[in-house]
C-alpha cells in the first residue's frame, strides 16, 4: 500500500503521473494555465536523467517531442488554447506517422487570448478536428487529481499501445486547484512499454505494416533499421506513396485503430445510475458540481445519477447510449456551449430529452447554477 | 563506400526537374558522410518540405520528412534525446528563412550539434515559382508579375547574428567545395549552417532569363568569390563562398548533460 501522500495542484499531479510513467523527455512553452508542468519538469526531469526543453513556441515544442519519441523516448508537451491551436499542425503529423506521443491541453477560456487565467472546457471539438483531414483521436480528462494521475498514466499507455498522440483535456480548474493525491507505490500501476520489432539488422523491417493483432512494432532512430517517415500518405516502407489504395488503406487504417476499439478506450464513472430519472452527463471540472447536486438530491430522495465520462474522443457513444437510455432527461453539465451535448444528442434516440446547464463566462459552475436548470426539466419553474 | 550504397535506389528515379541543383548538393553531401566514414545507422537525417526536402527520402539513413519550416525543431528533438546521432538538415531557402525563420533563428542560438544545409534556389519549386525571401528585387515570380519588390537578406550574416558558430557558403558550380564545407560542419560541434547556392532552372531561370542549367551553375562561378578576395573590396555585389564563422563555443547537449549532474547532486 503507498503511504505518499502529498497536497498538490491538478498540474502537478500530471508530472507525477508523467513521471511514474516513464516520462524522459519535455519539450515546452510558458503558458497560463499549464505553465506549472513546464516549470516542474524542468527541475524534475534532470533528477531523473531525462531532458526539458523549452522551445522557442509551441509548434515548435511538438514538433521536439515527436523527434525524441522516435528515437525511442517517452515524451510530453503542455499548453493551453492558443498553443493548442498552434500544436494542430503537428498533430496531425504525429497521427499520420504514427509517434507515440502526449499532449496536455489546461483548458482556459477561448478563441484567441481569451481569457488565461479562467477555466473553460471549450476545446473539447479542437481536439477532436482541429488538424485537417479525416483522422481518429484520443482525448482523455479528470475532475480530480487522482483522476489526473489516473488519466495521464492511460494517455501514456495508450500513446504506446496504438502508435498515436494521446490529449489530456484538463481545464483551469482542476489545473490550478489543490487536493490530495496518493502516490502509488513503483509497479502499483500498469505501465505499457514500446513495443519494438523483433525483426533482425539486416533484414526487411516495415515500419508501416501492422501485425496481425494490428500493432505496429517500432525501431528506433539510431537503431539497425533504417526507415523513412513522413507527413505525406506512405506505403509499409514509409515512402510516399500516391496510389489510391495504399491512400485508402493508409487513412481506414488510422481512423479504424481508434474508431474501432472505441468501447474499449472508454473511461468512465458512474454514480447511482440505477434507477435514475435523470441523467446527468458531465466531465472534468464541471463532473465536481454535478456530483455534489446528485448526492444532494438523492439524499432526499430524488432519483438522479451522474455519468462521468473520462474518455471524450473518441465518443464512448455506446455507453452514453445504454447508460441514459431510462432516463426521463439527461443533462449535460460543462463549461462551453454544449459541445460535449451535440455527441450525447447524437447518440440517443430521443435527442429531445437532453439538456444543458452550462457556464461561458471564466466563472467554475456551481451546485445553485445546475439546480437552477433542474427546477427547469422538473416543472417547477424559473 | 560507393556512393550508390548511401542511397535507396528502390525509390529512383528521383522527383526533381532536369538540370536541378539539389542533385548536385546530395553528391556534395553523399561525398562528406563518406569521406567521414560515417555509420549509416548514426545518421539521421530530417527535412521539412519543398523540393530540396525530398533528399532525406532518397538517402539511406534514419530519415524523418516533417513538416513546412519546422525540421529543425523536429531535429532538436532527435538530437538533444540522442545526442551521439549526427542529425543533418537539408531545407530549402522558403523553408528555412520564411515559413522556417524562427525555428532557423532560435537553432542557431541554441547552438545544439545539428548541420543545417541551406539549398538556396531563391524560388519555391514545388509550387511552381513563387518568389521567396531570398529572390530580392527586380526578380519575376509566378506572385511577381510586376517584378518583386520584397527586400531578401543574407543567410550567411543572419546565421551568424542569430549565433551560429559555423558558418559557410558555397555553390553547385563548387561541388568539391561545397562537400568539403559540409563535411567540416559536420565535424563540428555546435549549430552549422552551410548555404549552397543551386539552380532551379525550370522555375527561376526561365522566368529571369538565366539560360539552362549549364548557364546558371557558370554564372554561380562568375558571380562569387573566395571569402576575403580583393576582387570583393572592388565589387561589393560579388558573393563570397567560403567559411564565415567557425568558432567554438558551449554546446546545446553537453551543457544539458552538466544540468543533469547538477540536478542528480540535488
Amino acid at each position: 500500500m503507498s503511504t505518499q501522500v502529498k497536497f498538490v495542484q491538478g498540474n502537478e499531479a500530471c508530472v507525477e503521473a508523467a513521471l511514474y510513467a516513464g516520462l524522459d523527455f519535455f519539450a515546452g512553452y510558458p503558458i497560463t494555465p499549464s505553465t506549472e508542468i513546464a516549470e516542474l519538469l524542468s527541475r524534475r526531469l534532470p533528477m531523473a536523467g531525462g531532458k526539458f526543453i523549452q522551445m522557442e513556441d509551441e509548434l515548435a515544442s511538438i514538433c521536439a517531442i515527436i523527434g525524441a519519441s522516435l528515437t525511442g523516448h517517452k515524451v510530453m508537451t503542455a499548453t493551453s488554447g492558443p498553443g493548442f491551436s498552434l500544436m494542430q499542425e503537428a498533430l496531425g503529423y504525429a497521427i499520420m506517422a504514427e509517434i507515440p506521443c502526449v499532449i496536455v491541453d489546461v483548458q482556459r477560456g477561448g478563441p484567441s487570448t481569451g481569457i488565461p487565467t479562467h477555466g473553460s472546457q471549450g476545446d473539447i471539438m479542437q481536439a477532436r478536428w482541429g488538424t485537417h483531414g479525416d483522422h481518429a483521436i484520443i482525448a482523455l480528462t479528470a475532475s480530480n487529481h487522482q483522476d489526473v494521475f489516473a488519466m495521464t498514466i492511460e494517455a501514456f499507455n495508450m500513446a504506446e499501445t496504438y502508435r498515436t498522440p494521446v490529449i489530456l483535456l484538463f481545464d483551469e480548474i482542476v489545473g490550478h486547484m489543490r487536493e490530495k493525491l496518493v502516490l502509488p507505490e513503483p509497479g502499483e500501476m500498469p505501465l505499457v512499454e514500446r513495443l519494438r520489432t523483433s525483426v533482425q539488422g539486416g533484414v526487411n523491417y516495415h515500419p508501416y505494416l501492422p501485425r496481425e493483432d494490428g500493432r505496429l512494432p517500432m525501431s528506433d532512430f539510431g537503431g539497425v533499421h533504417r526507415y523513412n517517415v513522413t507527413g505525406l500518405y506512405h506505403d509499409m516502407w514509409g515512402f510516399p506513396s500516391a496510389d489510391p489504395g495504399v491512400a485508402h488503406g493508409l487513412i481506414r487504417h488510422l481512423v479504424d485503430k481508434i474508431e474501432n476499439r472505441t468501447n474499449q478506450l472508454a473511461r468512465y464513472k458512474e454514480y447511482f445510475l440505477e434507477d435514475a430519472e435523470i441523467v446527468m452527463v458531465s466531465y472534468g471540472s464541471a463532473a465536481r458540481s454535478a456530483l455534489h447536486v446528485v448526492k444532494n438530491r438523492r439524499n432526499r430522495g430524488e432519483r438522479l445519477g451522474l455519468l462521468e465520462l473520462q474518455t471524450l474522443w473518441p465518443f464512448p457513444r455506446d455507453i452514453v447510449r445504454e447508460k441514459c437510455a431510462q432516463a426521463e432527461a439527461v443533462l449535460v453539465v460543462e463549461l462551453n456551449m454544449g459541445q460535449v451535448m451535440q455527441e450525447v444528442k447524437k447518440a440517443l434516440d430521443h435527442p429531445e430529452k437532453v439538456f444543458l446547464a452550462n457556464r461561458i463566462d471564466g466563472v467554475f459552475i456551481t451546485p445553485t447554477d445546475i439546480r437552477k436548470i433542474l427546477r427547469l426539466i422538473q416543472g417547477k419553474g424559473v | 563506400m560507393a556512393l550508390k550504397d548511401y542511397l535507396r535506389q528502390r525509390f529512383f528515379p528521383h522527383m526533381w526537374c532536369p538540370g536541378c541543383g539539389h542533385g548536385t548538393v546530395l553528391n556534395s553531401l553523399l561525398r562528406a558522410v563518406e569521406q567521414l566514414g560515417l555509420s549509416k545507422n548514426e545518421i539521421v537525417m530530417a527535412s521539412g518540405i519543398g523540393c530540396s526536402s525530398r533528399i532525406s527520402g532518397y538517402v539511406d539513413f534514419h530519415t524523418l520528412h516533417t513538416l513546412h519550416g519546422r525540421a529543425l525543431a523536429f531535429a532538436t528533438g532527435v538530437k538533444l534525446s540522442q545526442p551521439e546521432l549526427n542529425v543533418i538538415v537539408p531545407m530549402g531557402d522558403g523553408d528555412a528563412l520564411a515559413i522556417g525563420g524562427n525555428h532557423f533563428i532560435h537553432a542557431c542560438r541554441r547552438n545544439i550539434d545539428i548541420t543545417a544545409i541551406v539549398m538556396n534556389n531563391r524560388i519555391y519549386g514545388m509550387t511552381g515559382g513563387q518568389f521567396s525571401p531570398m529572390s530580392g528585387v527586380g526578380i519575376n515570380a509566378t506572385t511577381a508579375p510586376f517584378q518583386n519588390i520584397d527586400r531578401d537578406f543574407d543567410v550567411v550574416k543572419m546565421a551568424t547574428a542569430a549565433g551560429a558558430t559555423f558558418v559557410a557558403r558555397s555553390t553547385t558550380y563548387h561541388a568539391q567545395q561545397a562537400a568539403d564545407l559540409i563535411k567540416q560542419a559536420i565535424l563540428h560541434e555546435g549549430f552549422s549552417v552551410v548555404e549552397i547556392l543551386s539552380q532551379c532552372p525550370t522555375h527561376f531561370g526561365r522566368k529571369n532569363k538565366q539560360g539552362a542549367a549549364a548557364d546558371m551553375m557558370e554564372r554561380y562561378k562568375d558571380i562569387t568569390v573566395p571569402v576575403g578576395s580583393k576582387k570583393k573590396a572592388e565589387n561589393p555585389d560579388l558573393i563570397e563562398r567560403g567559411i564565415f564563422v567557425q568558432e567554438e563555443a558551449p554546446e546545446y547537449c553537453r551543457e544539458y548533460d552538466k544540468i543533469i549532474a547538477k540536478a542528480m547532486k540535488g
